[in-house]
């Protein structure tokens, strides 16, 4: 590779103008004939939007499916918490929606640092998806005359969001997870539930080229170590926003697949971009597991505000009043005020800073500080209790849940919290890693958000991924394979790459330290808030690599892990997937400090207009900024594959006019 | 065959069982009530129901009834039995929305049962039985049920031939026949509020309109039915009562 | 207002699936009403880790009562004393200081016992697995709008969908049935047109894999619907039944 460049051959991007890549793609792409796809095996790692889409698709399509969770049942990935919904481009609305207005919005969205064909493509699949869910069975909302409903979100113009409730994510996931139960029942997938990926096997071809061709994993019941071999390996195991300790993700959503990948030689691109959620319920203890997110879909009619008085502030921080107490005119609607064209709809990483800005100068909320009001009273006034009631009420019941306060009277309480990253696994147009043979679907690689994501776009690219891009673009692929005969789980790479994975656990076992998993998590979940959080600077991710490094010292010398290796063991999975987490985190905070400008999900406070928005350094940094690993110890190698935006104007985000 | 393998068609042979177990019921009751109305009229119905081949036939097919239900219900909680596994909760708690009988319909239904056996000597054994064999086993003539069931309630003997010998009921056992009698209606009663609705609903005869509807028509139903019942023993407890206190 | 109280915990052990369970009480101090139940055990797991022993093992993943996953009867309810909610979203408030806290795995024939408070319920995969599907492929379908759907029909279907598989229902069933899972998504997929196609085989299918994997008969006590988490109405076992008892009639 020159110059450690990857350019758009690499990427495999095909030629032609912006709207026909995708259809050029496909009608030039090798495909596997029917009887062929018989004897090739696929393993899919993960049952999440994209992970269960494509195991069901892939098996659809004849290809023999092994497919892993680390969940008791494949429903419970953690796509099915997405509340809010997926975009798409039907423009059954009739306000001047389009495949390229989708587009558009996705890449400006993501602060022009996504790649434009993958992009572009995401935008052209997304009607197929709503197409799929609906002859599926997804109870989307409907309108009175029968046809489905949609709802603008935040960060766009439109009305392109479909919905089921509040309750999007789970829809879509129970109706991949119905196709991919199709599939089981039919034999041509084989699930492997409670099953926790350690490992993947390499083999070299004859000629030299080494291919992922099977996977390492714990029987997570057992405890037992088992080899499985497969012609390609696909991981969709989701983001590595629990690197945070404290996030909006399930508690054991992990990013160790990402470095078991990383560690083979894929490239692991923009670790640094991380949403941060500004609609989630503010932190109340230091007990506390996880943060609860509300959709984003609250932000339509609530409106957020601090109080215009610091006075005011201090008095709700000490519990003396509530927010109902503080009259209109003392409010500061302040996203209102400072971005009047989205006003409380701007994206999420604007929201998130703007609160962080409000909370850090002092008109933070609760005892914390660190909340702001989403106040529905005009809401409630303009449409009426019951309509609020009949659009929110699950949200609302869950808030008054959690707070114990109900919303309708007083304003609901909310805090940025990080909630999903953009960044990931590197793939190609085909959704490869830079390892052959090994692909990377939805919310695990890198693709197609750029520097931020937009709201109800995960779900449509872990759909889109799943469903109609990977098991085209597999094919390319696999065509090359068909001669390949299936492989003996008993060559010496196998044995050799399991081997390693008991070493691994036995070391871990033995340390028999001080500290459980847990504390040392929620140590690196505060260096890695408080440094690599929403505003990070030069000096401060410093810091935070150096503390990282003393973390994973004292991990790897002091933690306790109680039970045995070879049983159920709850403890040593989280044991295993903190030692990644350490990793990530440092990955994250390297990738954070050598970007040196802010853009979307990635706000470096050196660089900032004087009003405080982000400022991109397009001269320098429009590019990918991958990692590669250069063995355990050593600093990853940067590997950049930029960013020349053919199609698109690269201008200035601007959420005010 | 459907009925018997799968848990739904078993469910349904109950609820058609015991549908038209209700509607014997209801017939039954409606012809007790009669007696309040008129004797003679009473007794015209007794006659209907004597030894006629379509009263035999409707006692056999009630018995084939009864039966089915009965062994349908030790089979189903067998069976569910066995579902709950072998280890029990240590704790359990008042489930709101939860109606007790729902819970114990087994256990009423023995009861309701025990006290047929009690109805069957009491009355079939003496009428259709007596009449079908020819056997002599009960104080009146078969045919004159009326008397009989005035005996039986209130001590009061109002026909023309009879057999004095086998009048040997001491005069408080009556009231305790009422009250025995009101008991096993109250049985009854609980089993059918649960078993009708339950019955359509397993049948699937319900929606979310009609949930709370249909609860409320097996209500007044089952009332219906044991309130008709109820009437006769009441009515000649009274008349005990006039006579005795 | 949320106080600090002091608790003893009576938890379900169990080592393994053969092994002999028993009840094991642990006392805890000082623990704010504002936190989770889940947050509870961890903090009582904290503290066994602490002492060196083995910690509790026990289901739970999004904590935010949409996956599923975490389970428990506590004090003789499954997802504990509240309505409407999953055991992550129950919290401490809901108990008082010196309070015995009786945790129990989920008990069914259908749901063996894995370890301590986790139970194995591959078996809802089973019965999905079935018939839980509309048979359509990926790709080559009718435009969304094809098919207009009345609003309130794709709200029923909506509220049928909202099944979480959880299996309380089948917990706090006497009979240990599974039918208000089964008929949740039968319901979801007979309301709408594109499941009505196959409803009587989905129907059929469904009830025979959930008769052979050993869940009880459903004799319509409610339970099921009033401990659910996320109240799916008994009236779906209505049309379950009407579904299976026409397809059977019709065959």
């Amino acid at each position: 590779m020159a110059n450690n460049i990857i350019t758009p051959e690499m990427a495999k991007i095909p030629q032609g103008p912006l709207e026909k890549k995708w259809t050029n793609y496909k009608d030039h792409q090798k495909l596997v004939n029917p009887a062929n796809k018989r004897k090739l095996d696929v393993i899919v790692v993960g049952t999440g939007l994209a992970g269960a889409s494509a195991a069901a698709s892939l098996a659809e399509m004849g290809f023999n499916v092994l497919n892993f969770c680390i969940q008791d049942s494949p429903r419970r990935a953690h796509s099915i918490a997405a509340q809010g919904g997926i975009n798409a481009a039907k423009n059954y609305q009739n306000d001047g929606d389009s495949v390229y207005r989708l587009y558009y919005d996705t890449i400006k969205g993501g602060d022009y640092r996504a790649r434009e064909a993958n992009v572009y493509r995401l935008a052209e699949v997304s009607n197929s998806i709503i197409d799929q869910c609906v002859a599926q069975g997804v109870p989307f909302a409907r309108e009175y005359g029968g046809l489905l409903d949609n709802r603008s979100f935040g960060g766009a113009q439109v009305s392109r969001t479909f919905y089921a409730k509040g309750q999007t994510g789970q829809q879509l996931l129970l109706g991949a997870y119905s196709a991919l139960s199709r599939q089981i029942g039919k034999g041509k997938v084989k699930m492997y539930t409670r099953y926790e990926m350690l490992d993947i096997v390499m083999i070299k071809d004859a000629d030299g080229t080494e291919r992922a061709r099977g996977i390492i994993a714990r029987n997570l019941v057992t405890g037992r170590i088992e080899r499985f071999f497969a012609h390609a390996v696909v991981v969709g195991t989701g983001g590595y926003g629990n690197t945070f300790f404290l996030s909006t993700n399930a508690m054991a959503s992990n990013g160790s697949a990402a470095m078991q990948m990383y560690r083979h030689g894929a490239y692991f691109a923009n670790p640094c971009y991380a949403q941060i959620h500004p609609t989630c319920i503010p932190k109340h203890g230091d007990f506390q597991s996880k943060l609860t997110l509300m959709s984003e879909s609250l932000r339509n009619d609530g409106r957020i505000w601090v109080p215009k008085k610091l006075e005011d502030a201090k008095k709700l921080q000490a519990g003396e009043i509530k927010g109902r107490d503080i009259p209109e005119e003392d409010r500061d609607y302040y996203l209102e005020r400072r971005y009047p064209a989205f006003g409380n709809l701007v994206p999420r990483d604007v929201a998130s800073r703007a609160a962080k800005e409000r909370c850090d100068a002092g008109f933070g909320v609760n005892n914390t500080g660190l909340a702001v009001f989403l106040d529905f009273s005009d809401a409630i006034q303009r449409l009426g209790k019951d309509v609020v009631a009949q659009k929110y009420g699950n949200l609302f019941q869950m808030y008054e849940k959690i707070v114990d306060e109900n919303p309708y009277e007083n304003p609901m309480m909310i805090f940025p919290a990080i909630h999903y990253t953009m960044g990931g696994i590197w793939v190609d147009y085909e959704l490869q890693t830079s390892v052959k043979g090994l692909f990377c679907i939805g919310e695990a690689n890198f693709s197609d958000h750029g520097a931020n994501r937009l709201g109800a776009s995960a779900l449509m690219q872990g759909l889109a991924d799943g469903y109609f891009v990977l098991p085209y673009t597999i094919q390319n692929y696999l065509a090359d394979q068909i001669s390949v005969p299936r492989m003996s789980t008993e060559l010496p790479e196998f044995a050799a790459a399991e081997k390693a994975v008991e070493e691994k656990i036995a070391k871990l076992m033995k340390i028999q330290g001080k500290r459980s998993v847990d504390s040392i998590h929620k140590e690196l979940g505060l260096i890695m808030w408080d440094f690599v959080g929403m505003g990070r600077t030069a000096e401060g991710l410093k810091t935070a690599i150096k503390k990282i490094d003393e973390i994973k010292k004292e991990f790897w010398s002091n933690v306790f892990i109680p039970g045995q290796a070879d049983a159920l063991n709850n403890e040593l999975e989280k044991a295993l997937r903190l030692a990644d987490f350490i990793e990530i985190g440092r990955l994250m905070a390297v990738d954070a400090l050598h970007r040196e400008e802010s853009c979307g999900g990635h706000f470096r406070e050196e660089y900032q207009t004087p009003d405080g928005e982000a400022l991109r350094q397009d001269e320098k940094f429009s590019y990918v900024g991958c990692w590669k690993f250069m063995g355990e110890g050593n600093e990853p190698e940067l590997v950049k594959e930029p960013l020349d935006y053919e199609f698109t104007e690269r201008k200035t985000r601007n959420y005010k006019a | 065959m459907w009925l018997f393998n799968s848990s739904i068609g078993r469910k349904f042979v109950m609820s058609i069982t015991g549908m038209a177990l209700v509607l014997f019921l209801l017939f039954h009751a409606s012809m007790n009530f009669v007696l309040i109305l008129s004797e003679s009229g009473y007794n015209w119905i007794c006659e209907m129901l004597g030894a006629n081949w379509y009263a035999l036939v409707g006692t056999m097919g009630l018995a084939a009834l009864v039966l089915i239900h009965f062994c349908y219900a030790l089979w189903l909680t067998f069976q569910n039995r066995a579902a709950r596994g072998t280890s029990r909760y240590e704790e359990t708690a008042k489930v709101w929305g939860v109606d007790w009988n729902s819970k114990n319909m087994l256990a009423l239904g023995f009861v309701v049962l025990g006290f047929l056996c009690l109805h069957l000597y009491n009355f079939w054994f003496k009428m259709q039985f007596a009449e079908l064999t020819g056997l002599h086993t009960g104080a009146f003539d078969p045919q004159n049920g009326a008397a009989y069931v005035k005996y039986l309630f209130s001590g009061v003997v109002t026909a023309d031939n009879f057999d004095s010998s086998m009048l040997t009921m001491p005069s408080w056992s009556h009231p305790v026949y009422c009250a025995l009698y009101l008991v096993w209606l109250a049985a009854i009663w609980f089993h059918l509020t649960h078993g009708i609705w339950s019955a359509l609903h397993t049948m699937g005869f319900n929606n979310l309109i009609w949930f709370n509807r249909i609860k409320v028509i097996s209500c007044v139903f089952a009332s219906l039915i044991v309130l008709l019942f109820a009437a006769v023993p009441v009515y000649y407890l009274a008349v005990f009562c006039g006579i005795h206190c | 207002m949320d106080q600090h109280i002091n608790i003893k915990v009576k938890v379900w052990r169990q080592a393994g699936p053969k092994a002999q369970g028993h009840f094991e009480t642990y006392e805890l101090k000082n623990v704010f009403q504002g936190a989770s139940f889940l947050e509870m055990i961890d903090i009582l797991n904290e503290q066994l880790i602490s002492e060196k022993k083995d910690p509790i093992a026990f289901d739970h993943d999004c904590r935010e009562g949409i996956c599923g996953m975490c389970s428990l009867y506590v004090n003789g309810h499954p997802h504990g004393p509240d309505q409407a909610i999953t055991t992550c979203q129950l919290h401490m408030r809901k108990f008082h200081d010196g309070e015995t806290i009786t945790i129990e795995p989920w008990r069914s024939r259908a749901f063996p016992v894995i370890k301590d408070l986790m139970v194995d319920r591959g078996a809802y995969d089973k019965i999905m697995q079935a018939g839980g599907f509309v048979s359509v492929n990926t790709g080559g379908v009718p435009d969304a709008n094809s098919i207009a759907i009345p609003k309130p029909v794709a709200d029923e279907a909506m509220d049928a969908a909202s099944c979480i598989g959880c299996g309380a229902c089948a917990a706090a069933c006497k009979n240990g049935s599974a039918m208000l899972f089964v008929s949740a998504k039968v319901s979801q997929l007979a309301l709408l047109p594109q499941g009505k196609v196959e409803a009587a085989r989905r129907a059929k299918a469904m009830v025979a894999k959930m008769d052979e994997l050993g869940f009880g008969n459903c004799t319509n006590t409610g339970a099921c619907a009033a401990e659910c988490p996320k109240s799916v109405s008994l009236a779906n076992i209505a049309r379950l039944n009407r579904e299976f008892i026409c397809a059977k009639f019709q065959d």
